[in-house]
This record gives structure tokens, sequence and C-alpha cells, in this order.
């Protein structure tokens, strides 16, 4: 399964971004091959609908699951249209979520907040 | 004739100003366009009141004649679109209504329907034609109300007209102050006070529009909002006292020129500098 995860940089040392829609990049994780790439994130520089941008792009990369620290709730409508579960991150740590994840441990974000629409959430 | 009353935050006097000018007009209309949150109607109480709803166009999906093309998705700006399995989502809160994705789609799969997001009452306040612009709770822009509102009063031409505009210096202010014949900038007497009224001053320049300053809340202190205007050489057409008297009538919702002689005459002056400044920028305008 392919994984999502935002995040600050494009290497393996990077942590995660604490926004979904304006985040730089994602790293998407393929769990079988244990292969990373990384994605750029051309929502971040939206003016406005970000979240729905960077939820689709997941969307068209087969992504299975999204590790996030939080999502908004129209990037959250598409991925759940697409079936795409949400788990929460537990630290900033890459590979600690990753581990995390693959051992079960990982606990599914509920809490979806409206959006902060132009208005701040760094 | 068209005045606007703006100003760069809320809290400065933009409906003090506006609704006793329009109290001491004698037959004229007021156009409240804060429509986040119109409060001139509290002070105004209007009769008769009679109500228009607002509505924007939204795009809907015929999704047997949608082929995935995806061209509307791409297109969105506003990124309202996404596609997922097989369909088109809307996300209707996003769409900013430009009507692109109807125009552009090649399967012709996309018609287009109302979307209510807030409404105009006009009523009658003694010598007042009250317009209120009120938008519904979690809508995005007030500009196709204000644009709504602008329009109405365009056939009224020849009748003094006061609009009230939201704060600050956004799409919605640009879109009250674009038809109006002269800008009032309402100005607090604080440093904070001249950062907001530099924002305002900077629109109505950038607008050509002519304007000029009442300064609200004078105390007898230094004034960085006055000395603003006098370094930038701005017309102060009046200023406001801080006064117990007119600021316990403000707050219980009353309006001060029809409760007092003195606050009549005061805005009574107010408009006839303002008259001046009008009749002396269409003499300086008819020279170019």
């Amino acid at each position: 399964m392919k994984l999502a995860v935002p995040v600050n940089e494009n290497n393996m040392n990077t942590t995660v971004c604490p926004s979904f829609g304006r985040t730089p990049y994602f790293l998407i994780f393929e769990t079988d091959t244990k292969e990373s790439i990384f994605l750029d994130n051309s929502a971040a520089a939206s003016q406005g609908g970000a979240g729905i941008k960077a939820a689709q792009a997941l969307v068209d990369n087969h992504v299975g699951a999204v590790l996030t620290p939080r999502c908004g709730e129209n990037a959250a409508t598409v991925l759940q249209a697409a079936q795409i579960k949400l788990y929460r991150t537990m630290s900033d740590s890459i590979e600690d979520n990753l581990s995390a994840f693959q051992a079960g441990t990982l606990s599914l974000l509920e809490e979806i907040h409206p959006g902060f629409h132009n208005h701040g959430g760094k | 004739m068209k005045i606007a009353v703006l100003s760069g935050k809320g809290g400065t006097g933009k409906t003090l100003v506006s609704v006793n000018l329009a109290s001491v007009a004698g037959e004229c209309f007021y156009m409240d366009c804060d429509v986040e949150e119109p409060n001139g109607h509290l002070f105004f109480k209007p009769k008769e009141v009679k109500e228009q709803e607002i509505s924007v166009s939204v795009p809907v999906f015929n999704h047997t004649k949608c082929n995935g093309c995806r061209k509307c998705v791409d297109f969105c700006k506003f990124n309202a679109l996404a596609y997922i399995k097989d369909r088109v989502f809307v996300f209707e809160e996003i769409c900013h209504s430009c009507g692109g994705c109807t125009l552009l789609c090649p399967q012709n799969a996309i018609s287009e329907k109302q979307k209510i997001i807030g409404k105009v009452q006009i009523g009658q306040s003694e010598n007042v034609t009250v317009h209120t612009g009120m938008m519904n709770t979690g809508e995005v822009s007030g500009v196709p109300i204000i644009n709504k509102m602008i329009k109405d009063n365009i056939e009224q031409k020849e009748a003094m007209t006061f609009i009230d505009c939201p704060p600050g210096s956004a799409c919605v202010v640009m879109e009250s102050i674009k038809d109006a014949d002269f800008c009032i900038l309402v100005a607090e007497p604080t440093v904070f006070g001249v950062h907001n009224l530099s924002m305002v001053y900077e629109l109505v320049k950038l607008f050509d529009k002519p304007y000029g300053v009442v300064l609200n809340k004078c105390m007898d202190t230094e004034n960085p909002a006055e000395v603003f205007c006098l370094e930038k050489n701005i017309p102060i057409l009046g200023r406001i006292p801080f006064d117990k008297e007119l600021g316990t009538l403000n707050s219980n919702a009353k309006i001060a020129a029809r409760e007092k002689d003195d606050y009549r005459s005061l805005f009574s002056s107010l408009l006839q500098k303002v008259m001046e400044e009008v009749a002396h920028e269409t003499t300086v305008n008819s020279k170019r």
C-alpha cells in the first residue's frame, strides 16, 4: 500500500509538516517495496482550496492511507470519497510514524478541523 | 451623488458618520454594505421592510454526460472541483461563481443552479431609505450582495446616497466604493489608527477617488491621524469629539443628529464641508 505523509523537505531526514494542504512536499512510501518518493505539492501556492487540490493529487497517485497531524474538512471529504484512510501522526519523525503504521499502532485521525481558509494555521 | 464612508478597521465610526450624515441630508439613501455584520438598521429601525434574496450560480454536474476529461477540475483556479472515483465533486463554498467550468465542458455536462447567499432589506426611516445587505453565516464573499445593491442604486443617480462600507481595504470595500463620487475616510487618533487610515488612503488613491478624512474620537492630546493628514496634504473634513454623551447615544442605537441639536449641527456642517469638497473636485476635474 502507498502511504502519504506531508513533510517539510524532500529528503529522508525531514520532519512531518503540520499543514496538510499547504505542505511543501508529500512523502509517498510504498509499504511492500519500502520505496520512497517525494511529491511536490503544487497546491501549496493556491489562493484557496489548497486542501482539495492536495488531496486530489494523492487520489491520483493511488495513495491508500495518509499519515498527518491534522486535516481540514474539504481535504477529508476528498480523501474519504476515495476511501483513503486518515491516520494521526504521533511525532515529527518520519521513521517513527512509518514504523508505527506498519506495526498497526497508529490511530485513525478522527478530529477534522473546519479549515483555516487563509487565516493562519501554521 | 454617492458618498462612501470607509475605514481601515472596524469600530472607527463608519456607521456613526454615515447614519448621522444621512439623517441630516434630507431625502436620501443609506446603503449598509458591511454585509457580514450590518448594523445601520439598528439605528434607523426602518419600517415597511421588504426583502429580496440574493443568490449566486454554482455548477451542477450531469454524471452520465461527464466523460471524466477533468478539464473543469484543472481549469478551476479556486480548486472548487475534485474528481474522485469517476465523479466530479463540487465544493460550493469554495466556488467563486465564475461560470468557467460550465463554458469549458466539452460534454456539456455542467449546468448551473442558484444558491442563496444572503438578502437585501429595504425600508424607510423618516427621510432615509435604508438598504441593508445581509450575508448568510458561513458564506465566503459578500461581493455579489454589494454588487446588486450598488447596481440597483445606479437608477437613483440624482439622489444623495451614503454607502456604509465594510472595514478594511479588501474586495468587498472595492466593490462598495467603485461607483462612489467621494470617499470619506474615518480615522482614530492613535498610531494604530494611522496604520489603518494609510490602508484606505492608498485604496482611494488607487481608485482615483476624491477623498477627505473625518477625525473621530478627538481629544486634546496630539492626534497622530491629524499629523498623517497634514503630512500627506489630505483634506480634513471635520472632527468628532471623544464625547461621553455621543458615545452613550450611539451605544443605545440612537441617531445623535436626530436626538440633539448640537449633534445635528455638527453633522450638518460636516455634510456641508463634504459637499464643498465634492464641488471643488468637480471644478478641478472639469478643468483637467
